[in-house]
């Protein structure tokens, strides 16, 4: 089990592309740290860095403090489950998960002893004597982990390992992940474009953009204080609106009506002709439904609901807005960097799915300001992040860990 | 598919068989001719006789035939073993390493494989016999190599390429160093791309006919398409189509089982992962 740290590291490609740009990060020992961002933002890159796949062009990287820059692979004691397993074909079950082993020249009875350990852990015993070919996509997976545990790798490295199952399989599967990286407690850095693996798995997550790191923090803290436009419109699902606004007095003005900030938050805002405001989509609520106490801390509209899905659980309201040419063209560029496919400036709206809104109707809603962030558009800076907040709950998040990995050692 | 289509197919089936297997089957039925009966004027002989066979095998043409079979088997094998080894690693640094001049080698293999060997033949002869290399093994295998090496670089450059580079990464983070990745992991799964690139290679060798009939001169080195070349009949006035027909089928015997032997090899690797181990 170890650290590790990295320090200002670039890599540019022997083309001159510079697919990761200064990056500096620490994950202590023991942690879950996932690297996440739209696809080519440099993750696997740095990923492959860390294990010696890939030269590292400046910077320096540390495991357990000791520096690595010049050491292979196979010096570097980490293992790593690649997003296609890359399993040996030609071996077993049992001789891909021993291969590490054989490798390290481990006597018999303990190359045993330790490959029926890991298919205790991840249930393979009956597959043990077929081949990866015959095993479905779950499994392979699995063997894929099992190479990874069997030996004492100072750390576990994954490259979007689930992203060639089904949803289904996906979801299982990530349970299963979280609970081996806290009942092993080894340092785990976990690749994903996916939110939702990022939210649920890590301690801390690091977002990346083109190569450089936006913000590194608990998912709560990413979710609730954003330093971005970019961390804002990525974190969250269905992502967060924006709406371009104007300040007027102490009021924002919006497609929805007015929004009052109060003198503070307006001083903090003040000076930008355009602002945008984000609003995820659960700051809102069919006004029908909400407490009339409640009330006072939010403001009331009424639009015109364009569609509206219902879940079971959930319901979402689509509302269409107008927004300046200039915004409209901003939006869309991050909404496509974001990987999403919005085609239109529309609002999604989460109400109660006892709601009796219809589509086409006009209707009435509720919306929370309280929790509402404003962006400088031409920045993206989010101009009323508090970062004492986020602070506290980064460290919230570390605390749970440290108390959960004591819990596993008794 | 109707009656009728069907029936068409099974025709143009049968004719290409026939047309395939037809020489071969002449040439069976003239090896099983005695010398009165080869201008019997029809295809099967009047009375099945080994007199051919006997003649290579044990008679007065096994002095030509036989020391030719040895060192057609010999110079063959050696020179397929050699340049698949060799083979093996240029390809493998094609298929994996980016190096200046990359292109050039694949580029010049083509080249070499394409010249004509009749053109290089003579001032080879010449060559050889100042360095001594005349009529010797090594001065077949060393052609032989220039006719193998180039084919097999390129086929089995294509099936390294074939090979996932993670494979070998995961190896190497697992721990291998670099050989021991290409040997654990990398020569295990092309294996059978390395099998069908030594069938090719050996045949090449084993069909070549003129170097073998300018670098030798005794049975000292001559392989067997040199020695056929030879065989005289039984008079001056008689040409020896049985022996020659005797003798080409006992040397595509073995061309046959290697096929059969290495083709188990090929379809096991190809399917691997898909049969129990
Ligand atoms: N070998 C390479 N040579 C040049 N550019 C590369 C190479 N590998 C990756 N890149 C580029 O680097 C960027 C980051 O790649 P990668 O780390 O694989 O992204 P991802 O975040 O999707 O894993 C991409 O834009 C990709 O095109
Ligand atoms: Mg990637």
């Amino acid at each position: 089990m170890s650290s590790i740290e990295m320090d200002h590291i670039v890599k540019e490609y022997g083309d001159g592309f510079q697919a990761v740009n200064d990056v500096s990060l620490d994950i202590a020992d023991g942690e879950f740290m996932i690297l996440v961002g739209p696809s080519g933002c440099g993750k696997s890159t740095l990923l492959r860095m860390i294990v010696g796949l890939e030269d590292i062009t400046s910077g320096e990287m540390r495991i357990g403090g000791a520096r690595v820059n010049e050491k292979a692979p196979r010096d570097r004691n980490l293992s790593m489950v690649f997003q296609n397993y890359a399993l040996y074909p030609h071996l077993s079950v049992y001789e891909n998960i021993a291969f590490p082993l054989r490798l390290s020249k481990t006597p018999n009875d303990e190359v045993e002893k330790r490959v029926n350990q890991a298919a205790d852990v991840l249930e393979l015993h009956e597959h043990l004597k077929r081949k990866p070919a015959n095993l479905s996509g779950g499994q392979r997976q699995r063997v894929a982990m099992g190479r990874a545990i069997v030996r004492d790798a100072d750390a576990f490295l994954f490259d979007e390992p689930l992203s060639n199952l089904d949803a289904k399989l996906r979801g299982q599967m990530r349970t299963e992940i979280a609970r081996l990286q806290r009942r092993l407690g080894i340092t785990t850095v976990y690749v994903t474009h996916d939110q939702t693996e990022a939210m649920t798995l890590g301690d801390r997550v690091c977002v990346l953009r083109k190569g450089l790191v936006q913000q590194v923090a608990s998912p709560r803290e990413l979710y609730e204080q954003p330093v971005n436009l970019f961390v804002a419109g990525f974190i969250g699902s269905p992502p967060m609106n924006f709406l371009p606004a104007s300040l007027e007095g102490t009021a924002l003005r919006t497609p929805f009506g007015d929004i009052e900030l109060g003198e503070e938050r307006a001083a903090t805002v003040r000076g930008h002709d355009v602002l945008l405001v984000g609003i995820r989509p659960e700051y809102f609520e069919d006004a029908s439904l909400v407490d009339e106490a409640k009330k006072p801390h939010g403001a009331t509209f009424t639009a015109q609901v364009d569609v509206t899905e219902w879940l079971g659980d959930a319901q979402y309201a689509y509302i269409p807005y107008e927004a300046p040419a200039e915004v409209a063209e901003q939006l869309k560029e991050l909404s496509e960097e974001l990987d999403s496919e919005q085609l239109r400036t529309q609002a999604v709206v989460s109400i109660d799915s006892t709601s009796r809104i219809r589509e086409g109707r006009e209707a009435e809603f509720w919306l929370d300001t309280r929790k509402i962030h404003i962006f400088d558009p031409k920045t993206g800076d989010n101009l009323t992040r508090d970062a004492e907040a986020g602070r506290r709950l980064t460290e919230m998040a570390e605390e749970d860990r440290v108390e959960q990995m004591d819990r596993e050692r008794v | 598919m109707s009656t009728r289509e069907k029936t068409l197919w099974i025709i143009a089936g049968i004719l290409i068989i026939i047309y395939a297997l037809f020489p071969i089957a002449w040439i069976i039925s003239l090896s099983l001719k005695s010398s009165a009966d080869i201008s019997n004027g029809q295809f099967l002989p009047t009375a099945l006789s080994w007199e051919n066979y006997r003649s290579i095998l044990v008679g007065d043409a096994s002095e030509l035939f036989l020391p030719a079979l040895r060192n057609s088997f010999g110079i063959c094998l050696i020179a397929t073993a050699i340049s698949s080894v060799l083979a093996m690693f240029a390809a493998y640094a094609i298929a994996r390493i980016d190096f200046r001049g990359k292109k050039i080698i694949l580029s010049t293999a083509l080249a070499v494989a394409i010249f004509p060997v009749i053109a290089i033949a003579t001032p080879l002869y010449n060559l050889w016999r100042e360095v001594g290399l005349y009529d010797t093994w090594p001065g077949l295998i060393l052609p032989y190599l220039s006719l193998t090496l180039p084919i097999s670089i390129w086929t089995l450059s294509a099936f390294f390429r074939e090979i996932p580079w993670e494979m070998e990464q995961a190896a190497q983070v697992d721990g291998a160093t670099p050989w021991q990745a290409f040997r654990k992991v990398i020569v295990p799964l092309a294996a059978p791309g390395v099998f069908t690139t030594a069938i090719i290679a050996f045949f090449l060798a084993w069909n070549d006919f003129v170097y073998g009939i300018t670098l030798t001169s005794t049975e000292a080195s001559r392989p067997v398409p040199a020695a056929l070349g030879l065989f005289s009949g039984a008079s001056q006035f008689e040409s020896p189509t049985g022996p020659i027909a005797a003798a080409a089928l006992i040397v595509t015997i073995p061309v046959v089982v290697l096929v059969l032997i290495f083709q188990r090899r090929i379809v096991a690797g190809l399917t691997n992962g898909a049969v129990k181990g």
